[in-house]
């Protein structure tokens, strides 16, 4: 069948903000899907609200929107394009849901858009319960025992009939929100209460438990034949119980029959069928009883998840790309396999490698959340490795976790004779035996310490669940530890080291095993000419040629890797995402493999993110899926050196991935392109810093470093408190607090974490109520700076800037002020003789410019302002890295923005509750979205609709500020009331706004009685909660409204800036309403002025 | 233990026994599939080969007497990159290790799989030799370039039954999901007589043939076309099996009999290459053969695909076709012919597998097409 031609204009829907549940792998899918559609001649129209997107990049649609994924900006949008049809299947659970909402609202028929890829039946039968369980039983295929509730008692009454341990599921919500795992009926009433209200449906599936089954999936596809294909199995480890993506899995599945697995296939082709999905791919999760056999199937995902971006990765297969093809009418048999060239995409990968997929969670973050893994995702990223068994794929995803001591899964030696050491005491057994019992987080590594202390299998079986095979495997892996540490470096034989070697332990854990230097494992490995090996991913385990340099480290006798004698550059990525470190800095990292491709270089990426743009073979010229150590680093760098060919390696793109190994490679003989390794060492060395400001006259705030508590105390007395505490060589401000008094500070020291001597913890003076500037800028080596933005917050200093909401062009900064940061950035980036990227962070208190901080690299601003400027800033940065200057590329005065663009952050609190929503110093969004207009309150009307957050313009605003604010508070309430809000306060600051004559009703705080202001914001009798804290003692009150209002989607703002913003955003909503514009329309209009 | 496979190209690969000690010789080949590999080992299409899985966890589930495609393991040696010491699943009847050593079978582990199957794809299919404990390898590679080479040989003399039986249906009847069968399309509107050849069969497609209503009576590969004809068969079967179908001339004589009547006739495999042979055409020997459970293959008809499992190192020469043969299925990966049908006569053949075990079902229609046929 070849393609249809009725179908010229296609709206592609991404996945809007990264959030916990949704993360790159949409960025990834969509980017596919987009090329894929323009490579057939159509014209593609993109509307996504994240701009950290490689998919939001102007050049790659024809029209690219980054506007809130509400129903009302898509009908803009449709209105505006008219497009033919609407590719709903490449933008996760968010884009789906927005289609049907779409269908709902009649406007795909007003406008006559046909959705492909899936169809709103397809969709609600796979997405609705109830329909999806009787569509199940109607072709023979098992389901749990369930049943669908509108309300409580409704739920009650089911699971009287389902039992417990029963599951909750809401439906039409992404990545198990809302969902959980209830034991009694206590437990059952407030995660069924809780699932209802965020069901966008308001409906939960309560389930018959199946927790302790062995956990699979299938990526399937069909084509508009009722062809079909399995792309990949993949067993989860973690059996029923824990989330897919809270689970480590495998693929391909490892346990299963050929009996067993055929049938899970013909089961996996009924499905497809039945639900009607006629074109594209789809998820479908199995259970199978571990005793007889039985399988049931779980739920069908009609669209590209995370699990297929995963099985894109692990075989070799592009799911989302061949998916929009299948769209547009082509057959599977008419879409050639890339990786092969000869055969066509109508066939099943086969692997001859072992994938291991390992969540990475971030609940240092949030201390107060549950640890417990449940039906509902807490990860934030992931890591994927590769091996040719078993072992080595899973010793390299723990080392690609970056988890630093915490990630060592074995522990060092205690005794010199190497004795056992002693069994753990009752206690400790027992709390052992719990933490096994009950999935958590850790869950893996107290499993190896249960190994290590000698429990057998079959105990471990009973405690977790986990496939007796696997529990070998881990087994095998602690009995080899023991094995090296009994020898010893000196005495280990060459089959020794190559056993382990092969069993994928790392250079480095056997440092840790063996107590000697990482080097010294390395000299004994290179002495018994234990070398790397690369082998391809193919989609066929070697029966074909395959033309994709795809590559994976083992060590095996012959290497596939067959290097190119062309000049090339390596780009190091940033490892699996965390808060701190996402999708913006794979962003820079594929922009760093266009501008070096662009200047000729051929480029390697070596990453272990499955999610990401920058692992799809398509990206750089080689790929390496690689951990992110020095040791897999090297060994690329080693290869690749093949031939004597000019090697150069990049750390600039990648966060603080890339940079904590820039030392260690450049004394290893690398050539580290751009900002020298020593100039981004001066950056973070304290001391260095402050002389080199001191040498350029930049004020910065007081500041010192310490690693203990006297000298921690020392400094604080010095520079005054408060102070702003932190270690070196983060990302993301974790572990950084402002600290108030020597009680909280002395806390601090005792509690901070791998401080060293070459690690210190920073103390900063902290400036109050400062105005906090963020600028990226790029430059050259003839020492030329261009500005890519000055990013004004929204909140004040304290406030991480990565949770901040920031706006370009600065809206409140005085034209003084621009160019002494204009000044102060130009010197900084001279003085450090950056080359490529630099990011500085000001504040603005009492009439002075401070430095806080500077970053001579990619930062997670560069894709925003990339898109607000129409110039691809870390593109640039590459090119320049490359050799050439600013000028050569016509880059030569400041940029500034084509509208005025806010960038606003969002968070996962939803996920975690009992965790405080309030922000500080710790980074603790996910993502990110963008809004664009004329004004500022406009573009912070769209920006807050795309994090979420509709601001309201009528009903009742509560103000609750502690007493420094109420005079700032002021006005604005004073605006929100000339705006016909009514004005509700708690009684403090009812009583200053009354005595200043606004009108002003009273609510109980929490602890004053009820109804209480958050019963309030409950019965959704307030539509806006402006609320700053009131320091420790309400503590607990503060925590219980900003909580009851995230639960409700009622917009609480925590900062009089904010709320300052919020009025002005109101104000916009009222007398303009929402328009929408693509970014080449703002482009083409700062053209045009020109 | 350790042990080494010698290729006859002077390559050898060390690594550790993974089953019985001695020695063993064949040809070396691969397969693809990534399950299955207790089907494959007990496939008699692999008599004379040691098959090296490309997939590298092997034996993880065990074995299990329900797994077995025939009373024991047929191929001459088995190579592994990483063999599973334990057993896990609840059908398991002991370790993959055990049930290799206690049939014999020679094999190896913790080889570079992928290298050799490269060297496999590229030189094509060669003779090698297994042999554990300590040995040299060039006297071991001396000794391959010694075996006698498959082509020409008749192979099915070895793995055929010795006298006709009667195949058990109750084995068939229990054709439920839960015992991991396939429902038939349709079972036949009465019992219909079999006579299957066996050149090698594998007990699925008698299980297959039993499911959709057939009583099956299996004969041995040399059995008179004339005395197969006087058992009175609604359709006769042409099984799989290992070897060069030229060398195996009985059959093909045969075949020009059966031919000659107008019983419905149905060959898989070898059956499908002798069936070529008997109508006039050629066979060739691939360069490396179709091994594996992910072949696409397309029904000229229809323009449907199945994805299919395959064994086989010769194929039907498509150019040498007379004229009322025609070629009904193609490869996808290489355009090789994978199924034909007599334009005249109820005589049909495919090259893959459609009884799977292991591999996909997508192909368990033909099957029914045959009860079609006997049924007319």
């Amino acid at each position: 069948m070849p393609k249809r031609t009725d179908i010229k204009r296609v709206l592609v829907i991404g996945s809007g903000p990264i959030v916990i549940g949704q993360a790159c792998e949409f960025d990834y899918s969509g980017t596919q899907a987009i090329k894929a559609l323009k490579s057939e001649g159509l014209e593609v129209i993109l509307v996504n609200s994240n701009p950290a997107t490689i998919m939001t990049d102007p050049e790659l649609s024809d029209r690219t929107y980054v506007e809130p994924l509400t129903p009302e900006a898509l009908e803009k949008i449709i209105e505006k394009e008219k497009p033919d049809a609407i590719l709903p299947t490449v933008g996760g659970q968010t884009a789906l849901n927005l289609a049907v909402q779409l269908d709902e609202l009649g406007i795909l028929k007003k406008h006559k858009v046909e959705l492909i890829g899936a169809s709103i039946p397809a969709i609600k039968v796979a997405e609705d319960r109830l329909l999806f369980r009787d569509a199940m039983k109607e072709i023979g295929v098992i389901v749990p025992e369930s049943g669908v509730a509108k309300t409580l008692p409704e739920a009650l009454a089911i699971v009287e009939r389902t039992g417990f341990p029963a599951i909750i599921r809401p439906s039409f919500t992404m990545g198990g929100v809302g969902g959980g795992i209830a034991y009694n009926l206590e437990e059952f009433k407030e995660i069924a209460g809780r699932g209802l209200h965020l069901s966008p449906v308001h409906e939960i599936l309560v389930e018959e438990s199946v927790i302790g089954w062995k956990e699979f999936e299938l990526e399937v596809m069909r084509d508009g034949a009722d062809n079909f294909v399995v792309i990949c199995s993949i067993e989860n480890i973690d059996p029923m119980g824990v989330h897919t993506g809270d689970s480590i899995t495998v693929a391909p599945a490892l346990t299963l029959t050929d009996k067993e697995y055929q049938r899970m296939r013909d089961w996996g082709r009924r499905i497809i069928r039945r639900v009607g999905v006629e074109t594209g791919g789809s998820n479908i999760q199995f259970a199978i009883n571990p005793d007889d056999g039985r399988m049931i199937v779980i739920e069908m995902n009609p669209r590209v998840s995370r699990s297929s971006a995963l099985a894109s990765k692990a075989t070799g297969f592009p799911i989302a790309k061949i998916a929009a093809k299948l769209a547009l009418g082509y057959r599977l048999d008419e879409v050639p396999n890339d990786i092969t060239r000869v055969t066509p995409a109508s066939f099943e990968p086969t692997i001859d490698y072992v994938v291991v997929k390992i969540p990475r969670w971030n609940f240092e973050k949030f201390p107060q959340a549950d640890r417990t893994l449940t039906t509902q995702m807490k990860s934030v990223g992931e890591a994927m490795a590769i091996g040719r068994t078993f072992k080595e794929a899973f010793l390299k995803g723990v080392r690609s976790l970056e988890l630093g001591k915490e990630g060592a899964l074995f522990r060092r030696p205690k005794f010199e004779d190497g004795d056992e050491p002693p069994p753990a005491p009752d206690e400790e057994e027992a709390a052992l035996r719990r933490k096994l019992v009950i999935p958590n987080d850790r869950r893996m590594w107290e499993l190896f310490r249960a190994l290590d202390l000698g429990w057998d299998i079959e105990q471990l079986h009973e405690l977790t669940n986990i496939d007796p095979w696997f529990l070998q495997q881990f087994k095998d892996m602690v009995e080899l530890r023991k094995t090296a540490e009994m020898i010893g470096l000196r005495d280990m034989s060459h089959d020794l080291m190559r056993t382990l070697k092969r069993a994928g332990f790392g250079d480095k854990e056997l440092s840790d095993i063996l107590g000697v230097d990482e080097a010294a494992v390395r000299e004994k490995r290179q002495e018994l000419k234990l070398k790397t090996a690369y082998k391809r991913i193919d989609t066929c385990a070697a029966e074909f040629e395959s033309f994709t340099p795809y590559l994976y480290s083992s060590f095996e006798d012959t290497c596939e890797a067959d290097p190119t004698d062309k000049q090339k550059i390596i780009i190091l990525g940033s490892g699996p995402n965390r808060i701190g470190q996402g999708i913006e800095f794979d962003y820079c990292c594929c922009h760093a493999v266009f501008g070096f491709k662009a200047e000729g270089f051929e480029t390697v990426m070596i990453n272990c993110n499955p999610e990401t743009v920058s692992t799809d073979y398509d990206t750089a010229d080689r790929l390496y899926f690689e951990p992110l150590t020095f040791e897999d680093v090297m060994a690329v760098i080693e290869r690749e050196r093949h031939g004597n060919v000019d090697v150069s390696c990049v750390v600039q793109f990648g966060g603080q991935t890339p940079l904590k190994l820039a030392l260690a490679l450049q004394e290893a003989g690398v050539n580290i392109l751009g900002t020298s390794p020593d100039s981004i060492d001066l950056a973070e060395d304290r001391q260095r810093f402050n002389q080199l400001l001191w040498d350029l006259g930049i004020p910065q705030p007081a500041s010192g470093t310490a690693t203990s508590k006297g000298e921690a105390r020392d400094v604080a007395a010095q520079v005054g408190f408060p102070v702003v505490v932190r270690p070196s060589y983060v990302l993301g401000g974790r572990a950084m607090a402002i600290v108030y008094d020597v009680a909280t500070l002395d806390r601090y020291m005792a509690g901070a974490v791998d401080v060293s001597h070459d690690r210190p913890i920073l103390i900063d003076r902290f400036l109050e109520h400062a105005k906090e500037i963020d600028v990226d800028c790029v430059a050259d080596e003839s020492g030329a700076v261009v500005i890519g933005g000055i990013m004004e917050h929204i909140e004040e200093a304290g406030i991480h800037s990565g949770d901040s909401s920031c706006v370009v062009p600065p809206p409140f900064l005085n034209d003084r002020h621009i160019a002494t940061i204009r000044d102060y950035t130009r010197r900084i980036a001279k003085a450090l003789k950056v080359i490529g990227l630099m990011n500085v962070q000001y504040a603005i208190k009492d009439d002075t410019v401070y430095v806080l901080e500077v970053n001579p690299r990619a930062s997670r601003t560069v894709p925003y302002l990339s898109k607000a400027n129409g110039q691809p800033l870390a593109q640039i940065a590459a090119r320049v890295m490359a050799g050439k200057s600013l000028s050569d590329l016509g880059v030569t005065d400041d940029l500034s923005p084509a509208g005025v663009f806010v960038k606003s952050p969002v968070f996962p609190f939803v996920r975690f509750p009992g965790v405080d929503t309030i922000l500080g110093p710790e980074m603790k969004s996910t993502g990110e979205v963008m809004g664009g207009a004329g004004s500022f309150g406009m573009a912070f009307v769209k920006a807050m609709l795309g994090a979420g957050q509709r601001l309201p313009e009528q009903g009742a605003v509560c103000i609750t500020v502690n007493n420094e604010d109420k005079g700032e508070v002021l006005p604005i309430a004073q605006g929100l009331a000339e705006l016909g809000f009514q004005i509700i306060g708690t009684r403090g600051t009812a009583a200053y706004l009354r005595a200043h004559g606004v009108d002003c009703s009273v609510v109980f705080k929490v602890n004053e009685g009820r109804p209480s202001l958050a019963d309030e914001i409950v019965n959704r009798k307030i539509s806006m909660v402006i609320n700053t804290p009131h320091g420790r003692e309400s503590f607990f009150d503060d925590k219980a409204v900003r909580r009851a209002a995230m639960m409700a989607g009622v917009p609480c703002i925590t900062t009089i800036t904010g709320a300052a913003a919020a009025l002005e955003a109101i104000r916009a909503l009222k007398t303009e309403g929402l328009d929408v514009r693509a970014l080449q329309d703002y482009y083409a209009a700062v053209a045009a002025s020109q | 233990m350790n042990a080494i496979l010698a290729l006859e190209d002077g390559t050898w690969f060390q690594g550790v026994s993974a089953g019985a000690p001695g020695h063993t010789e064949g040809e070396v080949v691969f397969n693809t599939s990534m399950s299955g590999y207790q089907e494959v080992l007990t496939d008699p299409s692999y008599a004379g080969q040691i098959v090296t899985m490309t997939a590298p966890q092997i034996g993880n589930y065990g074995v299990a007497d329900t797994d077995q495609e025939s009373g024991k393991p047929q191929v001459a040696g088995f190579v592994m990159r990483d063999p599973s010491p334990v057993s896990s699943n609840w059908r398991s009847q002991g370790t993959l290790r055990d049930y290799l050593t206690r049939h014999h079978i020679v094999a190896i582990g913790d080889i570079d799989t992928r290298a050799l199957t490269k060297k496999l794809r590229s030189g094509g299919v060669m003779r090698g030799m297994i042999a554990t404990g300590t040995v040299d390898p060039a006297a071991l590679i001396d000794k391959t370039r010694r075996i006698a080479h498959m082509e020409g040989s008749d192979l099915v003399k070895d793995v055929t039954c010795k006298v006709a039986y009667d195949f058990e249906t109750s084995l068939a009847d229990a054709v439920t999901e839960a015992s991991y069968g396939v429902a038939p399309l349709r079972r036949a509107r009465r019992p219909l007589r079999v006579a299957a050849y066996d050149y090698g069969i594998k007990t699925n497609i008698l299980r297959r043939l039993a499911a959709h209503g057939c009583k099956v009576r299996v004969f041995p590969a040399s059995t008179p076309a004339a005395e197969v004809l006087a058992w009175k068969p609604d359709g006769i079967f042409l099984s799989n099996g290992p070897g060069d179908p030229a060398a195996v001339t009985y059959a093909i004589d045969n075949i020009k009999e059966i031919a000659k009547s107008d019983v419905p006739t149905f060959g898989i495999c070898l059956g499908h290459q002798l069936m070529g042979l008997a109508l006039g055409a050629k066979t060739y020997k691939l360069k490396f053969g179709h091994r594996g459970g992910n072949h696409p293959v397309k029904q000229l008809e229809t323009g449907a695909i199945e994805i299919t499992s395959q064994n086989h190192g010769f194929c039907v020469d498509p150019d040498s076709l007379p004229s009322n043969v025609k070629v009904t299925h193609l490869n996808l990966y290489d355009g090789t012919v994978e199924g034909l049908r007599h334009t005249d006569k109820p005589i049909f053949s495919v090259q893959y597998h459609p009884e799977a075990s292991p591999g996909p079902h997508d192909a368990d229609y033909l099957f029914d097409e045959f009860i079609q046929e006997m049924e007319k």
